[in-house]
Parts: C-alpha cells; structure tokens; sequence
C-alpha cells in the first residue's frame, strides 16, 4: 500500500471520523522545552489510538530561520517532488531544502520521501501578484495539494513544523527525533480513525501558515463548513473535518481580522438562550457573530486545540461532548484529552480544571504578537485570561487595528 | 345532441336508509351540487370532491365515489386529457385551474433520503438537549467587523453586523396568498398564526387590510405586478417587503381575480374599484431589465426605511443565473417558488407544464451564489409543494434559508386538495369570499390548527437535527453532505451535488 495517495483520490470521497487523543504544551514564558515531553503526554494515551495515526506540532523550533516559511512535505515519489519543488521555486527563493532528519524506528514502516524547505517569497513576487505574504503561502499549499499527484503538505509557517506519520505518536515522535528540537509550544495527536485506512498525509496536526490542529472529534457540519470555506477560496481536498478547522481559523483571523476569543465564539456559538441574556451590546454582536459565521460553526463533537506561534487555543465543542482538561504549573499550561496525560509532563499541577463547553482555553507566550499574522496585532482578551485564572499575564490594553 | 359529452366525474352516493333527511349536506356544499326534496337529490356533475359534506353529514351516509364509467380507459389520451378537449370544443377558451400542478412527475423530495449518527459521532437526544431552530432573514456581511469597546472586550464596528434582518423562531414561513383569492378569516388565522409562532405571513398581491395591523411585525407586503393595495402606509407597515416577479404553479403569467371577488372590502383594501376584474400583468410595467429591479428594489427601501426587500420568482430553466442578478440587484431574499406551487387559479397548461421543480431550483442557487462569492448577501427561501418536515429539512439541507408553506397551511385549515379554489365556491370557505363560505373558518380556530402544525414540524426538525447530531438548524443549511439520493440518474445527482446512498 502506498503511503501517500495521489490527490487523496482514495481518500477524499470519505468523511475521516477521529476517536483520538491530544495534547498540548505552551511555556507562556516562552522558555523553549525538548520535544521529549510532548512524546511523554502522547505516549500515557496510547490506547486512545489504533496505530493509524500520530503527529505534533512545535513552535520555535527553528531560531536560526524566524523569517523564513518552513514547508514540510510529503511525497509519493521523486517525480511528484521535481513538480512540487518546481511550483516552490517558481515563486519563492528557496535558501535552504534537505530531508527531514529521521531515524529507523520498529512499527513506522512505508514512509514517503519527506523533505523540508526554508523559503521566502521572490522579490517582487508578492507586487506582482498583488497578495500578502501569507496569501502567497496558502495559494501554494492549496495548489500543490490539490494539483501535484502524490505531493502534500504538512506544514507551511514560520519558526515552526508539524511532524506526523501512520504509527502511535511516541514511535512518530522518536522516527522524526523529536528530542533533538526546542519549542515554546507543542501540540500532539494519537489519531484512532474508524473508517478509512490510515496514511501519513491524514495524521494530525493538520495545518495551513503556523495554524495547527490537533483534533478529537467528529465535525457533523463537515459539508457545510466546507462549502463555506470554498466560497473563500480554500480548496478542502483532504476530506476530513480537520482540516476544515485550520482553514476557519485562517478565515478568521487572519483574513477577516476577529480576534481570537470571537473567533472562538464563532466555532463553538453560545446557545440562542444564552445569547438572549446577554446585554444589549454584546447580545448585537453575539447576534451578528452567530448569524454571519452559522455556516462556519463546528457542530458535533469535537475537542481541539490550535497551535500558533504565540501560543494556544484549546477548545471544546457547545455541549462538550469530547474530553478536554487543562492544567497549569507555574508559566507551563497544558491541555489534553485525559488528566493522566498532564500528570505525566507535570505531576504536580497548580491548578487543574474541566474548561467548560465553548470556552477557549489560552495560553500565551509573553511578548509575542497576538495571533501573529497580518497587521493586525491583536491583543488577548479579558476572557482568556479569566479562564486561565491569570489576570497578570495580560493587563496590556486591548487593541485592534484593522 | 348533449349540451356536454362531459361526464359527472364523481357519483354522490346517499344511503337513504341512513339519511337523517337533516340538510346539512345541501348547506355544506359551496357547489350547489344538493337539491333537497324532501331528502337531499344530488347533481353529480357538478360535486369536486371537496368531501365538506362526507365529513360533515352526521349520518355518515354520504361517500363520493369516482364514476368509473365516465371515461373509457386508455393510457395516451387519459381522462383528463378528453375532458379537456371537450371543454375546449365546448368554449373555445384557455382551461383554468387550481391548487398545484398534479401530474406525476419524479418528486425529488421523495428521492433524497437524510443521514444519521452512529458511535463516531453520537446524535443529540431533542427531548434533554436544546436544538436550535432560530434563523435570520435577509443579507449579511461576509465577514463581522468589531472594535474594542474600551473595557478590555468587543463591540461592533458600526454597520460591522447584519442589520436589518429579520428573525424567525423557526425556518418556516407562509406563503403568499392575496386577500381576495383567500378569505379574510384565512389571512387573520395566518397573520396570528405568524405572530405565536414566531414567523412570518405574507400578504401576497392583495394589500394589507386593517384587521391585520395588530400583526404588521410578522408580515410581509407583497408588491405584485399590478400594485394592488400598495401605497407608502403598506410599505412602511410590512416587516419586509416582497416583489413577486413569478409563481411557481404559473411562471410567466400574470394574475386574475375575478370581479365576482372583489367584494366591498376586497375592493378597500386593494384599492380597485368593487365588482371589476382584479388584473395583475404578467410582467411589472416597470421592469424590463435587471437595472430596472434594482431601482424598483432601492426604491421600496427608501420608501420604507430600509426594510429588507425580496424578491420572488418562479424556478426556471436559468434560474441560477437569474437569482445571481437579483442578489446583486440588492434584494435581501429571494424566493424560489417550485413548479408544484399552489394557486388559486392559473391555467391548466401553464401550470402543468412550466417551470422545474424547487429541489433542483434551490441547489443550482445556492451553489451559484457560492460560487459567486455572494451567498451571505441573501437568504433563501424555498417553496412550491413543501409537503412535511422532511421536506423542509431536505430544502434546507439542499441550501435553503427558510421555507414557505402555502398549499400546507390551507390543508391545515381544512383544505382538501379539490382544486377547485378558481371557482370562488370553496365549500371549506378557504377561496372564497361568500359570506355564508368564508365564515366557516373562525380565525381563532384558524390560528390554533396553523400554529399546531408549524410547531409539529419544528419539532420533527429538532428530531431530525437531533439524529443528525447537531444542534442548531444552521449546520444543516447546505450540508449536501447530509442526503443521499435513491433512484436518481447519475445528471440530477450532480446538479443536486448529492451522492447516492452507499456512497
Ligand atoms: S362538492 Fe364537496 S360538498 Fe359538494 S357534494 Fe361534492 S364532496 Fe360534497
Ligand atoms: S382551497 Fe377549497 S377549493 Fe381550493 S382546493 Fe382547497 S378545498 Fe378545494
């Protein structure tokens, strides 16, 4: 069986439903920890899994290139690389492309040819286009995602990557020698998928620029949100209900400029009840925020968590219908599907609690731009820092400049 | 020679044994189809089948029956097919009719079939979880644009939201239906009915009578062709306004009220002279070109206070494209009104044999306004035979806002389906405007039985969104995903973008 499928052919017409496990790890001081530990967290929930599927995410990682977009991509075959490095080169300068580093390792077997990239858009490329930096980057991995046979990217955003694989998640972790890289945050996936063979383009995180998703979960307002997404010219060629939860963050965020705990809002809405209580001004924009984005809400069960270059996000459906606990110990937050998986990084939590349905939970790294994209430099909000219990973190003023 | 070769198509059969010699059944009929000597003498040819007096006769002793005679059988030139030549033969003229467009064509309704959870995902039990059927009607910003509200949250930006929409408890509203075509009482049971449940009434082409103020917030005002009843105090009345392009039982075609209608107080309320011929052009006089609707549709706005404006056609051939253009035009809605709409009267031809079906109509729509980019600009309403729940949730799963009922709600009110509305005799006193007719619907019993089915149905909605496993009616809208087509050809799969069961 091969590894990677040529344009999903195989993959696509089906709906990956996920039991699954995750975890994720943010210093908010932005003291940088070995990917050993979120192998650790991974690694106690092993039986949330099947084997199918296992992968992370880390920020940070890669200080010596904080400019450049990192691209980690799988290939089928040598050909599909020639095509998909031709787009790469076609538009960007690409200053450094080697093999990911890996090791043998028992259990991961079948993998594809997986490179990394470290580029930045030609000059004059982005004039000549007319796109943002960020525009750029997300019309390539649409591109190549959708039109280069056997090509797929894993991971497209600066001072970061995604790692993942078909294996458990701490045999992935060891295969991508996870120990040897530094990050301030680091998200992981043990994927149990119920009706579709497994293959390594398909494990978790799924990502798009720095947006990462680790999710539990099944989205049943797959087909709408994915016909929402399309009208914005992302092309949800995977066919699982991930990937559309990437692509949302990235709508909102960064091209409709919401800050994030709207954003959140908008995914995981308050219930119409809820909405009807609230004060006037707030019930207006609640109104608007359900009414405009009903066709982004993610319905169903589902736990995720969205990594970022200043931190995370966890976050769990409206009814809570997935597990979900976080947990905080000095400046580290953890979150993860099972309390086990955060004892096992920090045995003895400050504080540990069940983040309720549709509340996000947040995590920030001191001194980084809020999410990082655009010009927009949002700020955190009161709530997040409410949920976090850390009002000191984030006493800044709140500002938006769109 | 007979004056017909029209045969009675319905024997009224009378037990006399049974007969309690009451005459409830001579006053039931609207029809005049009783003569009472002594005991009730019924003319066969002129019964509809309408059954007001099977249902009404305490004996029990009536049944109508079909006259299996009448007709030699004969596949090609079917009964109705010979009848309505004679009747040509016989007068020279176009055949009128009623009450939706019969002929056997596939209804795709009934070819899609809804997904439901198992383990991977879990439905949601309706009866301890809410399910949320709450929908807004009008345009809406792509995207929602917010400011801090210098306490460390949010407001919005001004104009940042969706202004001006309307919101509906649940994603059904009715149909427009002209006072003068129905009954006041009917409106009246419309109009409350709309306003206990949360919805909306449509007055179609007929203007607003004063008895119906006290519900103006649930009520759309209808600007048809021939303006009937419009004026300033109407537009500004309305919760929204509504311009009827087409109808689905007669795309194309204007409208004709006859003059034996148009009572004193139809006359009023209308603002046409009492007596005369209720004539609505086929085409508005002041529309020729989709620039033209656009001023018609900015002008109504102004005149109204930016109410949201909709905009109301038969599903056609080129629906998709046309839609694009009133959404670009402006309007807020726009209404798709299937091939199997109801009527009170449009000729036979015309409504058996114009337009497409609504299934069809709502997916190219709602994929082209995607495609366009311009989907949030308007809401869709869906309408033309909206049998039950399942239909309302199939039209919305195929892309469709809200739906309209018209043919549904009458049935609620005691309609039978007879077809006979264009008479002006509904012996149910739905389509009619004889005193002695239309009293027989009291507005409060009207209102009661219409409100019981809209809730009926919004219940089966959360059951249906329940097993679905999710929780608010807007995850459904366009969720193709969620169908499944049975028995459909491989073309209308694609156009619908449904898969087959088993897929
Ligand atoms: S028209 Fe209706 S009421 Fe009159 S005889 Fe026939 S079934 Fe009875
Ligand atoms: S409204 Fe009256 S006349 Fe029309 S179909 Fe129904 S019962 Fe017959």
């Amino acid at each position: 069986m091969s590894t990677t499928r040529p344009r999903y052919a195989e993959e696509a017409p089906f709906k990956i439903h996920g039991g699954c496990g995750l975890a994720g790890i943010c210093d908010e001081s932005g003291a940088a920890m070995s990917g050993e530990r979120i192998i650790l967290a991974m690694a106690v929930q092993r039986d949330r899994g099947n084997g199918l599927g296992g992968g992370f995410a880390g920020y940070g990682i890669y200080p010596e290139f904080p400019d450049h977009f990192a691209f980690h991509l799988m290939y089928h075959d040598e050909q599909a690389r020639e095509e998909a490095e031709a787009l790469l080169n076609e538009h960007c300068v690409v200053d450094l492309a080697e093999p990911m580093p890996t090791r043998p390792v028992k259990g991961i077997a079948d993998a594809p040819l997986l490179w990394r990239y470290f580029l930045k858009p030609l000059p004059g490329e982005l004039e000549r286009l007319e796109l943002s930096e960020e525009d750029l980057v997300v019309r390539l991995v649409m591109t190549i995602n959708a039109t280069v046979d056997g090509a797929f990217v894993a991971s497209s955003g600066k001072n970061m990557g995604v790692f993942k694989g078909v294996g458990f998640p701490e045999e992935i972790g060891h295969f991508y020698r996870l120990e040897e890289y530094e990050g301030h945050t680091w998200t992981g996936h043990n994927r149990f998928p119920t009706n579709t063979p497994g293959w390594w383009g398909g494990a978790h995180p799924f990502a798009l620029l720095d947006w990462t998703i680790v999710h539990n979960g099944e989205i049943s307002s797959y087909g709408i949100n994915s016909r929402y997404l399309e009208q914005f010219g992302y092309r949800c060629t995977l066919g699982t209900d991930t990937e559309v939860a990437a692509y949302l963050f990235d709508l909102m965020l960064r091209r409709h400029g919401l800050p994030l705990e709207l954003a959140c809002k908008a995914l995981a809405a308050p219930l119409w009840s809820e909405i009807d209580r609230m004060p006037e001004a707030e019930r207006e924009l609640m109104r608007s925020l359900r009414a405009v984005y009903g066709p982004a809400m993610l319905n169903g069960p589902f736990a995720i968590i969205l990594g970022f270059n200043g931190g995370m996000v966890a976050l769990n459906d409206r009814i809570k219908l997935r597990p979900l606990v976080a947990a905080r110990s000095g400046s580290v937050v953890v979150v993860a599907s099972e309390e086990a998986a955060i004892r096992a990084v920090v045995p003895e939590p400050d504080a540990v609690w069940m983040p309720k349905a549709g509340e996000p939970t947040v995590a920030r790294i001191e001194g980084m731009p809020w999410p990082i994209h655009g010009d927009l430099h949002l700020s955190p909000s009161e709530v997040s820092c409410a949920v976090l219990g850390t009002e000191d973190v984030c006493d800044e003023a709140v500002e938006v400049t769109a | 020679m007979p004056a017909t070769f029209i045969q009675p198509e319905f024997r009224v059969k009378i037990d006399y044994d049974k007969c309690h010699k009451c005459g409830r059944c001579v006053q039931q009929c609207g029809w005049g189809v009783y003569d009472f000597n002594e005991r009730p003498v019924p003319h066969d040819e002129k019964c509809r089948a309408c059954h007001r007096c099977v249902t009404f006769c305490p004996a029990h002793c009536i049944t109508i029956e079909r006259n299996p005679l009448a007709y030699r059988e004969n596949d090609n030139w079917s009964a109705p097919l010979r009848k309505a030549v004679w009747k040509q033969a016989e007068t020279g003229g176009v055949l009128l009719t009623s009450m939706g467009n019969p002929q056997p064509y596939p209804r795709i309704f009934d070819h899609l079939l809804l997904d439901a959870c198992q383990v991977t995902n879990p439905s949601i039990d309706p009866l301890r979880e809410p399910m949320e059927l709450r929908t807004y009607l009008g345009r809406k910003p792509d995207a929602v644009q917010v400011e801090p509200d210098g306490a460390g949250g949010y407001r919005l930006a001004e104009d940042g939201g969706m202004s001006r929409n309307i919101e509906l408890a649940t994603p059904i509203v009715f149909s427009p239906m002209s006072y003068g075509s129905v009954s006041l009482n009917v409106h009246k049971s419309l109009a409350m009915a709309a306003e206990r449940c949360g919805i909306l009434m449509n007055t179609g082409e007929g203007g607003l009578h004063e008895d119906l103020y006290p519900y103006q917030d649930h009520v759309i005002v209808q600007v048809a062709s021939g303006r009937f009843g419009v004026g300033p105090d109407y537009l500004k009345r309305g919760a929204a306004i509504e311009i009827k392009i087409g109808q689905g039982a007669k795309p194309g075609i204007g409208g004709h009220l006859p003059g034996e209608k148009i009572n004193k107080e139809v006359s009023s309320t209308r603002m046409i002279p009492q007596g005369t011929d209720a004539i609505s052009p086929a085409p508005h006089h002041d529309i020729y070109s989709i620039e033209d609707l656009r001023q018609l549709i900015y002008a109504l706005k102004e005149a109204s206070g930016y109410k949201p404006v909709g905009v109301k056609i038969a599903a056609v051939h080129n629906v998709a494209a046309i839609a694009s253009g009133i959404v670009r035009a402006g309007a807020d809605y726009i209404y798709l009104d299937g091939f199997r709409g109801g009527t009170g009267a449009a000729p036979a031809v015309i409504r058996d044999h114009v337009g497409i079906p609504v299934e069809i109509a709502v997916a190219v729509v709602d994929q082209r306004l995607r495609e366009e980019g311009i989907r949030n600009h308007a809401s869709i309403v869906a309408a033309g035979s909206i049998r039950s729940s399942a239909d309302v949730a199939k039209a919305i799963a195929l892309g469709a806002d809200v739906v309209a009922i018209g043919t549904a709600a009458l049935i609620a009110l005691g309609c039978h389906v007879c077809q006979s509305c264009h008479t002006g005799s509904c012996s149910w006193g739905i389509t009619t405007q004889k005193p002695e007719l239309t009293r027989r619907i009291d507005p409060e019993w009207g209102a009661e039985r219409v409100s019981n089915l809209v809730h009926a149905w919004s219940h089966e909605l959360q059951e249906i969104l329940g097993a679905l496993g999710v929780n608010a009616i807007e995850s459904l809208r366009g969720s193709r995903e969620r169908l499944r087509s049975i028995g459909l050809d491989e073309q209308t799969n694609r156009i619908l973008g449904v898969k087959p069961a088993g897929m």
